[in-house]
């Protein structure tokens, strides 16, 4: 299977490893990834701002970016819910319109694209650890991706995994939100932070590297000793001892 | 009182809410009994997304059909011996209810909890002619005896404890007792038992009006609106013009929303009607009735695209499942509407100009819209917002203008992102330590305020890619 990889503008310069483990998860579990490189960032911080102009500038470039790939996954629940409000944004649009529901209809965000279009829940990997799922907001309710991740994790061996409290409560990212409202944003990670330590994990795992800036960031700042991992770095550890993935 | 309920500029009333530890302690665990009781009432009914679908869809052709429906309302309300006024706006509403009161010499009135007569500030009205004015409800008349706005819009004094209400009982009204909530209530019950035995004119809200009977229809727990409804002889309901579904079975369906999603009741403890004055072959019923429904900036609402904002039925699920209500409190908002609901609509009934920051009150979680019984797409409407602030009211930052500008450039030129992925960390680096920033510049400082920022990855994802592709893993 083809895949074309969306890797989003904050893992590709913040973050580049979740890119090179979505990368060796997905050729691992039989897909072909190219990495298209006309791709930049999906819009979203001046779509939420409001800019719609200079949004549609960013989102015209990733229609164009991905026109030609079969499948589009993404490590990002966020991003790729973008994209998939292009079709929204484009509507009426006559040249637009059309590309942009292409493009929504064959985007996926990583841990949904292994679940639903491989039809894997097993990728084989081992993780030792006491382990903690931030779902994160725009993953469930935008993109509507709630199994998924926690499907993958829970079959992962070895791990130890807990339930974070009030886990469907925003961390206090929402892109701009974080510097517009810094003061309410610094509050709400400040109580996610704390419900993380409630669970007594090592390590925290979440499918939006946003979130997991942030949510790490405090804990950082807090002093607190809980590793802040992307689910793709946990599903493509010690891999190769363990052979063969199960569907 | 109007829609706006202070001077204070944004930020201080942000930073008000955030040192407030006794209301954020109260509003926090307010909101979790709130939340899980929907919960579970959803769970239990079954197939609560049938019910939030069977709602929207009352709403939406109710809205669809208002001028319908409207018409039908008073056509019944005036064969039941009613009178009906339109309001185009407060300063209307007032004028006339203004008068009813005069013309009975009133000297007390009671009224039963109604957001619309804060929103258009009918008590201060009512007080301005010498009538007294007594709100029935127990969270209104704390709030009243302490000249407090509201803070929620099912539970007012959310934001109080009941060591600050027994304080509230004892300087204004000589309470002499504990904080039991028993002996509050109780005190409460002694005094208003009083009010409305001596009420000349009784004013009630309006959860649902009825088209199909002229009906008024109000959900209580407390049993003061059977009170303020059977006592005194002329009585006024003022509602939204919006407020209204065609038939009692449609009502059923949205009582049974609002009980679960506003409270997490199944059922409410009191639903009281009032239908028109009593006629020659009834036994009871006022002798005076008057429907004063409110427009108030709604019908500019209609055929926009916030007009889904009108199906809301005030229960108040939004709020209680927001995080960022639950930090600042309903006092930030400076509105008698507060939360995602009240960001939505605080704007369209009273401009931007006072309330430009509402619509960014609000990470985009969505939490709100999931909540929703009726289902308004309350953070696509709060984006929406954000797009007429920017493109149409022009009153966002300079700054941020430029930064978007830049931001379009970038986002739209592959070159040009290119070169920022090769010198994002040469760019950070006089700020980081350690692999991060812990004192941004510019507009990092917000977020460096609290946590800590990574610095950009010592070679970008891209980078690698094209060195693997090349052969050899980089």
């Amino acid at each position: 299977m083809k895949v074309s990889l969306f890797i989003t503008c904050v893992s590709d310069i913040v973050f580049a490893d979740v890119g090179k483990n979505t990368v060796e998860l997905l050729e691992r579990l039989g897909c072909e990834v190219d990495f298209p490189a006309a791709q930049t960032c999906c819009g979203q911080p001046a779509y939420n701002s409001g800019y719609l102009s200079e949004a549609k500038k960013a989102m015209k470039q990733m229609i164009k970016a991905f026109k030609d790939s079969e499948y589009v996954v993404g490590p990002s629940g966020s991003c790729v819910g973008m994209l998939r409000e292009y079709p929204n944004v484009f509507k009426g649009d006559p040249e637009w319109e059309q590309p942009a529901i292409d493009l929504a209809n064959k985007s996926y965000e990583v841990t949904q694209f292994i679940v639903d279009v491989l039809g894997i829940t097993d990728v084989g990997s081992t993780f030792e650890g006491r382990v903690t799922y931030h779902p994160s907001c725009h993953m469930t309710r935008i993109l509507g991706v709630k199994e998924a991740p926690t499907k993958l994790l829970k079959n992962v061996k070895g791990i130890d995994f807990v339930e974070l409290p009030v886990k469907e409560d925003c961390c206090g990212f929402g892109g701009t939100f974080a510097v517009k409202n810094a003061d309410i944003s610094g509050e709400m990670v400040k109580e996610k932070s704390r419900h993380v330590s409630e669970t007594e994990a090592e390590y925290l795992v979440g499918g939006d590297m946003g979130c997991l800036m942030n949510i790490g960031g405090r804990m950082r700042r807090e002093g607190k000793n809980v590793k802040v991992m992307h689910i793709t770095e946990i599903l493509n550890t010690h891999v190769k001892e363990q052979g063969g993935v199960t569907a | 009182m109007s829609i706006k309920i202070s001077e204070a500029p944004y930020k201080e009333r942000i930073g008000k809410g955030i040192d407030n530890d006794f209301m954020r302690q109260a509003v926090s665990s307010a909101q979790g009994r709130f939340r899980n009781g929907r919960l579970t009432q959803a769970e239990e009914l079954g197939n609560w997304e049938d019910w939030r679908q069977l709602g929207e869809e009352i709403r939406s052709h109710t809205l669809e059909n208002i001028d319908y429906y409207l018409y039908q309302l008073s056509e019944e309300v005036e064969k039941r011996g009613g009178n009906v006024f339109f309001a185009e706006t407060a300063e209307e509403a007032n004028t006339y209810i203004e008068n009813v009161v005069k013309k009975k010499n009133a000297k007390k009135v009671v009224k039963t909890k109604s957001m619309v007569t804060e929103e258009i500030g009918l008590n201060k009205t009512l007080e301005e002619i010498g009538a007294e004015v007594v709100e029935s409800d127990l969270g209104e008349w704390i709030l009243q005896l302490d000249e407090d706005p509201p803070s929620h819009i099912v539970t007012p004094a959310l934001h109080k404890n009941r060591q600050q209400i027994k304080n509230t009982f004892q300087d204004k009204k000589g309470y002499d007792k504990s904080d039991t909530p028993e002996e509050l209530a109780s005190f409460a019950r002694e005094q208003l038992r009083q009010d409305f035995l001596t009420a000349d004119v009784g004013i009630t809200g309006c959860n649902f009006a009825i088209a199909e009977s002229g009906s008024v229809t109000l959900v209580t727990n407390e049993g003061n609106a059977e009170m303020v409804t059977s006592l005194p002889d002329t009585q006024i309901s003022v509602m939204g013009m919006e407020r209204l579904v065609p038939t009692w079975e449609d009502m059923e369906v949205l009582v049974s929303l609002l009980t679960r999603a506003a409270v997490g009741q199944k059922l409410t403890s009191y639903i009281t009607t009032i239908t028109g004055t009593r006629l020659e072959e009834e036994i009871d019923g006022p002798d005076d009735y008057h429907l004063v429904i409110v427009d108030n900036g709604r019908s500019k609402i209609l055929g926009t695209e916030f007009q889904s904002a009108l199906h809301c039925i005030r229960c108040a699920a939004c709020i209680n499942v927001c995080p960022v209500y639950r930090h600042v409190g309903g006092h930030a908002y400076n509105s008698i509407y507060p939360g995602p609901i009240g960001a939505v609509l605080t704007p369209l009934l009273d401009g931007y100009e006072d309330h430009k920051e509402l619509p960014y009150t609000s990470s985009l979680c969505a939490a709100c819209t999931e909540a929703c019984p009726v289902k308004i797409p309350l953070h696509e409407q709060l984006i929406r917002h954000r797009e007429i602030i920017v493109e149409e009211e022009k009153k966002s930052p300079a700054s941020e203008k430029i930064m978007m500008k830049g931001f379009a450039q970038w986002a739209s030129n592959p070159a040009a992102y290119k070169l920022s992925t090769k010198v994002a960390r040469t760019a950070l680096k006089p700020w980081t330590k350690d692999e991060y920033v812990e004192n941004g510049p510019g507009p990092l400082k917000g977020w460096t305020d609290v946590r800590d920022f990574p610095a950009p990855a010592k070679q970008s994802f891209r980078s690698w890619w094209n060195k693997r592709q090349k052969g050899g893993e980089a």
